[in-house]
């Protein structure tokens, strides 16, 4: 919980660091960094979709279709 | 005109119980309205007698009537919150009202207090309903079959602008700001011409420019000329035309630009120069427009791309707001509006960790691709709607949020604080705090008035008709000494001197 919070903070500070804008890409970074960088964020979002094959609502067909409202506002 | 930055938002939300025979969305959202309480005392009922959502701010009355629900139907559809916020039952859907903000971060603080209460209600509305039954809510805007819920947002103004400068100067800001502020939908309904994917929930079903109704023919500007507070200083624009986000960068820079979009309006420097050509219809285009680099048809014959106008909006707003107007936050909504408007330049997806529309784009094209589905697949529509599903193991925002995978503007922390907690620096916090230390002496609230029932018969009533007084620096330490009698003759009687 902490690690999060920490890590957020962190996150934060470097947003406010950053000017709007500024480049975001570090031309000085060695490129196998960057290829180690760029397999990191694939094998991320990897694990994400699997998360969401896991996650998604079964039948979603019928669920979708089931799904009916009443405007509001 | 110095007007005071006041900024709320409603959010009406979508409601479906799973595995249950017929749905019935009006007894769902009473059920989860009425279980969530911020404490064990009575509930305060709304103050109906200060509505008046049929005055039109174009100067006439239209039909209709104001329907007040008898007394227990009032405390059954309705709390008024310890945050200062709103949370009741609106036709056919739950819907939380933020607490009266002075910035936009303040803002998303608050409405994701509210996706927090709306979770919070689920979860005791579960414990009421059969074990395989599901409360299943979603702070979107459609049901894809042509229904729309709304999520609007409310900003006050000075009285002494004309309503037409309004019109004028935020038709074409809102037919632009979509690319800032989308939440992204998968396909079209509502007869519009067909899409894959679009930038908005909304831009679908805006039929007229203006207008009073916020249900059928919707206007991209809506007249209701309801203002919560002194009516001869202050109008409240009440803004139908976006949609509920998820993204906290989303929320913070549509509040945040749009607050300053009105500034500029109230210092009479936007006029007719980006008037549209048709802008029911290019609001549709832009929404359609994935580049956000297509040009829309101004009425002086310029063609100039969403992003162009927007950066002409920033413009203005560095060119005539003042040092001593621009506040901390302001600042940093006008960089992170650059920042957006540079990155849309130059590659609209790089913003996957920023705008809801985006985000969302960003994990359907990568599901595609792993299953080699089309956009009509039943997963694909399923994933835009859980995108907005408020549970953080299922919302597929919420889970990109627990991954670290989008931008976040305010700690937890705050959020769950917001819960309960109003705002210091608005009346929200006069109407927030009465409500903790004398809850059993308050008949009912509204946005502009409490009712006090101190000695179990005679009702006394408090108006508060500027949303930027009975702040914590004017009324904190008067809540913090005395008995809710005494409160009420204090105020009642300082009212009196001054008439």
């Amino acid at each position: 919980m902490a690690s999060e919070k920490q890590q957020e903070q962190s996150e934060k500070q470097q947003e406010q660091k950053e000017s709007p804008t500024q480049d975001h890409t570090d031309n000085a970074q060695p490129k196998d960094e960057v290829t180690t960088k760029g397999k990191e964020i694939k094998d991320n979002l990897d694990q994400l979709l699997d998360e969401i094959d896991e996650i998604l609502e079964e039948d979603s067909e019928e669920f979708v279709e089931n799904y009916i409202q009443r405007g509001g506002e | 005109m110095d007007t005071p930055i006041i900024i709320g938002t409603e959010t009406e939300y979508g409601i479906s119980i799973k595995n249950v025979l017929e749905q019935d969305p009006v007894a769902a959202s009473t059920l989860v309205v009425n279980v969530y309480k911020d404490s064990n005392l009575k509930k305060v009922t709304w103050d109906y007698e200060q509505e008046s959502p049929f005055v039109d701010a174009r100067g006439f009355m239209s039909g209709g009537e104001n329907q007040q629900p008898d007394e227990e139907e009032n405390t059954i559809i309705n709390d008024v919150l310890f945050n200062g916020g709103r949370y009741y039952v609106d036709h056919a859907h739950p819907e939380y009202c933020t607490p009266e903000c002075t910035n936009a971060r303040d803002v998303v603080t608050y409405e994701k207090a509210g996706d927090l209460i709306l979770h919070l209600s689920r979860i005791a509305a579960e414990e009421l309903l059969p074990a395989e039954q599901e409360v299943i809510i979603y702070k979107n805007n459609t049901d894809y079959k042509g229904h729309s819920y709304g999520g609007h947002e409310n900003y006050l103004m000075s009285r002494q602008v004309e309503f037409d400068d309004i019109t004028k100067g935020m038709i074409p800001f809102f037919v632009t700001r979509q690319v800032i502020a989308g939440a992204g939908k998968v396909g079209s309904e509502n007869g519009a011409e067909s899409a894959e994917f679009q930038i908005t929930q909304r831009a679908d079903f805006f039929e007229t420019e203006v207008g009073l109704s916020t249900m059928v023919a919707r206007p991209i500007i809506n007249t209701r000329d309801e203002p919560h507070a002194d009516e001869k200083s202050y109008r409240r624009f009440h803004v139908i035309v976006g949609d509920s986000n998820m993204s906290e960068f989303s929320i913070y820079l549509k509040v945040g630009i749009t607050a300053i979009a009105l500034k500029l309006i109230e210092k009479g420097v936007i006029g007719s120069q980006f008037d549209l050509v048709k802008p029911v219809i290019q609001n549709q285009m832009v929404s359609r427009d994935l580049t956000c680099k297509k040009n829309v048809l101004l009425e002086d014959g310029r063609r100039l791309t969403p992003i162009e106008i927007q950066r002409s909006y920033l413009d203005l707003a560095h060119k005539h707001l003042q040092p001593h107007e621009i506040t901390s936050v302001m600042e940093d909504v006008m960089a992170k509006w650059e920042f957006v408007l540079d990155q849309l330049e130059t590659d609209p997806m790089s913003l996957d960790q920023h705008l809801d529309w985006v985000i969302k784009k960003r994990i359907i094209d990568a599901f595609i691709e792993r299953h080699s589905l089309n956009w009509s697949d039943s997963r694909v529509r399923m994933m835009d709607l859980q995108y907005h599903d408020i549970r953080p193991d299922k919302g597929l925002y919420a889970r990109l949020k627990k991954n670290g995978r989008v931008h976040q503007i305010v700690d937890h922390a705050e959020v769950v604080r917001a819960i309960t907690t109003p705002p210091t620096d608005t009346r929200a916090f006069f109407r927030g705090s009465c409500l903790q230390k004398f809850s059993g002496d308050i008949h009912s609230a509204s946005w502009n008035s409490m009712v006090f029932c101190t000695d179990g018969s005679s009702l006394d009533k408090i108006l508060m008709d500027r949303p930027h007084f009975g702040t914590k620096e004017v009324v904190g330490d008067l809540l913090k000494n005395c008995t809710a009698s005494e409160l009420v003759e204090a105020v009642l009687s300082s009212n009196a001197n001054k008439e």
